[in-house]
């Protein structure tokens, strides 16, 4: 009996090994989280700082904010069907869900700085009122990350070119990105709740 | 999570069941949240406390069908990070927003 258990555990650890690599993406992952956490703690403190100005009622489009989340939301699951794809070593279906997951990104991206650059040209920028500096810094630290995981993105869809089987390290890399897409997924799902639902109420 | 599998290379991921699973499930909450607070339906703080709970219970559908976070024990460490995490964060924004509250109002501003 304790053999077997033995047997088991040492079975189980062998099957489910994660990389060390994807911990520590996971621990920086941690860390960010704490980022926007305090980014959501200004913007609490600072919500009816108005300053005279425009209130969120005012200049929020509940519509793009609506499909900006439809942007990210899908662009998570092709993500997640490109990884699907990366497991079983499919690698031409894995290039064309990143390539989906890359335009569904650049999407929300172009309607969140065309939100941005309407706000600015009304008057409207960061240097309005305390309000607005909380609203840009929160939701703009925000477009920077999906930025910086649309490059890198690209440079996965461009290493992954012209390979037949994906190395342990390829695959980490991945599911790092992987991790990091969801996780802003899940920041956004605080961003439209707590910013744009909120302000409108 | 019954569809999840291993596969050779280790990392648990999950099917293609599992991620419309996960995704249907948000869709719903999405809606639901963006519903409640166009249709008017509730009182102010009701509609804050309705959004907020949707957002907490779509966190959760995120972590499990999309993050693959689970109970077994190869995720122990990440999920003890996380709960750590959540904590730090918990105690970051409450205590701001309380000391803050304090502060304007011994300084009556507001």
């Amino acid at each position: 009996m304790a053999h077997d258990i033995t047997a088991d555990a040492a079975h189980a650890h062998e099957e489910h090994h994660e990389s060390p690599v994807v911990f520590g993406f996971w621990l920086y992952l941690m860390t960010d989280c704490i980022i926007f956490g305090t980014l959501f703690a200004v913007f609490a403190v600072m919500r009816n700082q108005f300053a005279g100005g425009p209130t969120g009622k005012d200049i929020f489009d509940l519509n793009g904010v609506g499909i900006e989340t439809a942007l990210l939301l899908l662009s998570s699951i092709t993500y997640g069907f490109g990884m699907i794809s990366a497991h079983q070593n499919k690698l031409g279906a894995l290039r064309g869900w990143l390539g989906v997951t890359f335009i569904l990104g650049l999407g929300f991206l172009f309607m969140e700085l065309r939100e941005f650059s309407h706000m600015v040209a009304e008057g409207n920028g960061p240097d309005r009122s305390a309000f607005l500096s909380a609203f840009f810094t929160l939701v703009g630290t925000h477009g920077l990350h999906v930025t910086c995981g649309l490059l890198w993105m690209a440079v996965l869809i461009v290493q992954t070119g012209g390979k037949t089987v994906l190395s342990e390290r390829m695959t980490n890399k991945l599911t790092c990105l992987s991790l990091f897409w969801h996780f802003l997924d899940i920041v956004w799902i605080c961003v439209f709740t707590f910013v744009y639902l909120m302000s409108v109420i | 999570m019954a569809d999840a599998h291993t596969d050779h290379s280790g990392a648990s991921h999950g099917s293609v069941g599992s991620y419309l699973t996960g995704f249907v499930i948000s869709v719903l909450l999405t809606v639901a949240a963006f519903g409640v607070v166009m249709a008017h339906s509730f009182s102010p703080s009701g509609t804050i406390a309705a959004i907020a709970i949707l957002a907490a219970v779509q966190i959760v559908v995120h972590l499990v069908f999309f993050l693959h976070m689970n109970t077994s024990s190869e995720q122990r460490w990440n999920v003890m990070a996380f709960v750590f995490t959540v904590l730090t964060v918990f105690v970051l924004i409450v205590g701001t927003l309380f000391i803050m509250h304090d502060t304007s109002i011994n300084m009556m501003s507001r």
